[in-house]
């Protein structure tokens, strides 16, 4: 179900985004006994946020985003959540949805730090709080040639990273994602841990980019990048960096792990980008996983579709240089 | 051994060779090859394949364990040839499938009865195959393996065997090796930086080569009179 966005209700149930899955079940058929019913459920929604999300996949509250919609056929759930790179539980495919279920998700804090105003650290709860979180269902392509389509809960990063406040003199953020070996025992040997990735700071403030806490109505299970991650729908997605722990705001180009590792296979700007192969396989065409049996292949669009909204953070650049 | 046991077990060879293949049209059926099937069946294609073609080269090792086991020999080119099958099936899966052939479409379209479509997908693809072809080296070399298990299935019958005359046919049967290797090396290229899923068959065949030149250093050393000169690297 979905709660359209509303200013009354918005911030009615502003302090109880998160509700179990099936506490709000039993009041979804009326809608007035859960408004008056919020203020108890905020409890609960503490309550069951200090578990793993595993066991209690949560509801989160989302107002539709139709400009950020697109029309292809959605990805089933059971597919957007069993094919997975997260190399921090596994290098195979599907072993993040049999081994993720070891993250702690609460409690989590983020840092903000670098080239900022005042360096924070901040409850994930907050800052999913921040703002009224929308769905958005984006295209996902992945350098490996399959692409989803996926409906995301999150607000613009826009918005995460104005109230973080960086100086003028901040260019780039850097997102670093959690690499704990207690939590992640498959944690794999021959990789600079913590994941990095990061974005020049126009294009993290390009609206399209998601600070994502959600996804399918519910909160991320933990392999597709729980509690907090970002979506950046016209990059290949390698680039949305899952788990995040640290936002570092700098001045200069962060190193990013799949770069630093093979600098010739993942470019930093890494746009998907039709014409530009990959050493090892074309980026023409991307096998589109959707409930069909067997995926249809399709051409890949360049910036996965969505030109018009950030062709234009490249003008000017040799986008065959800067892959 | 009687020659019925060595018909009862080369009908098993026969059965265990082809419950991979049955497994997969199993979970073709049933729907489930996982949330990408060309991914899965690209991959279970490639480890049958090579599975077999260690196994294909384990067992001269191991019947030189034991001459009671020496039977074994009579299994090594129905597994080599299945593994040449499991190869066959991994290159149509990235011709008709990883490349960018619309599989689904082009059945849909034959079903209503437009076979064009079959002609009209290579036509859109084939320029990417082709770029592979010249560009990807890991595609070249799974390519000269496979060639290389082309050549040797071709010219497994007897007849053939016997109109090349043994002693040459065994020379162009050693390329075997080549194409275990080359099909290693196929799969070290084609994963990513870091990962290590390959190490496992590397092993096997490191295991399996050394096995073959322990044998023939022993052998040399026993017939040191014939060391060197005719070159006693029997394979048999």
């Amino acid at each position: 179900m979905l709660i359209r966005k509303s200013g009354s209700l918005a911030s009615t149930i502003a302090s109880s985004e998160i509700t179990p899955q099936h506490t709000f079940d039993s009041f979804k058929q009326d809608r007035r006994r859960f408004l008056t019913g919020a203020a108890a459920l905020g409890t609960a929604a503490i309550a069951a946020s200090q578990l793993p999300a595993i066991f209690h996949p949560q509801q989160v509250l989302a107002a539709s985003a139709p400009q950020y919609t697109v029309p292809d056929p959605q990805t089933p759930f059971s597919k957007a959540s069993t094919y997975n790179n997260f190399y921090e539980f596994g290098t195979d495919k599907s072993e993040p949805a049999k081994n993720a279920h070891t993250l702690h998700t609460r409690p989590w804090t983020v840092q903000v730090d670098g080239l900022v105003k005042k360096p924070l650290t901040l409850d994930v709860d907050s800052i999913q709080r921040y703002r009224p979180l929308e769905t958005r269902v984006y295209r996902h392509r992945c350098v490996e040639a399959w692409s989803m389509v996926i409906p995301w809960e999150g607000y613009s990063l826009s918005e995460f990273i104005n109230f973080c406040q960086p100086l003028p003199s901040a260019k780039y953020v850097q997102f670093l994602s959690l690499a704990d070996k207690k939590q992640m025992p498959e944690l794999p040997g021959g990789y600079d841990w913590p994941y990095s990735e990061g974005l020049r700071l126009d294009e993290a403030m390009n609206p399209l980019a998601l600070l994502t806490f959600g996804m399918y109505g519910n909160t991320l299970p933990n392999q597709n990048g729980a509690p907090i991650r970002v979506i950046l729908p016209w990059k290949y997605g390698f680039k949305s960096a899952k788990s995040i722990v640290k936002f570092h705001f700098t001045d200069k180009q962060p190193h990013t792990l799949w770069n630093e590792i093979a600098p010739s296979e993942y470019g930093f700007y890494s746009n998907v980008n039709p014409t530009v192969d990959h050493p090892r396989w074309s980026q023409a065409h991307e096998r589109r996983i959707d409930s069909s049996t067997f995926p249809h292949s399709i051409a890949t669009l360049p910036f996965n579709g969505y030109a018009d909204q950030v062709a234009s953070l490249y003008n000017g650049m040799d986008l065959r240089k800067n892959y | 051994m009687p020659k019925r046991a060595i018909l009862a077990l080369k009908l098993l060879a026969h059965l265990l060779c082809l419950a991979p293949f049955a497994l997969l049209l199993y979970r073709f059926q049933h729907d489930n090859l996982g949330p990408d099937p060309v991914h899965t069946i690209t991959h279970f294609t490639g480890n049958w394949a090579l599975y077999l073609l260690l196994a294909s080269l384990a067992i001269t090792p191991l019947r030189r364990l034991s001459s009671s086991i020496a039977f074994l020999i009579r299994f090594r080119r129905l597994v080599g040839l299945y593994a040449f099958f499991y190869a066959s099936l991994h290159l149509a899966t990235y011709i008709f499938l990883f490349s960018g052939y619309d599989l689904p479409s082009v059945l849909l379209a034959i079903r209503a009865g437009n076979p064009g479509a079959i002609l009209q997908q290579w036509h859109l693809v084939w320029p990417t195959i082709a770029g592979d072809l010249l560009k990807r080296r890991f595609i070249q070399v799974g390519i000269f393996s496979w060639l290389i298990l082309l050549a040797l299935a071709c010219t497994s019958p007897a007849v053939i065997m016997r109109a090349i005359g043994g002693k040459n046919w065994q020379r162009l049967h050693r390329l075997v090796y080549l194409a275990a290797i080359a099909a290693v090396i196929h799969f070290w290229w084609l994963v990513k930086p870091g990962v290590r899923t390959p190490w496992k068959v590397t092993v096997a065949l490191a295991l399996l080569l050394a096995a073959r030149l322990l044998y023939s250093t022993l052998k040399r050393r026993q017939q040191p009179t014939k060391v060197r000169r005719t070159a006693p690297l029997t394979t048999q």
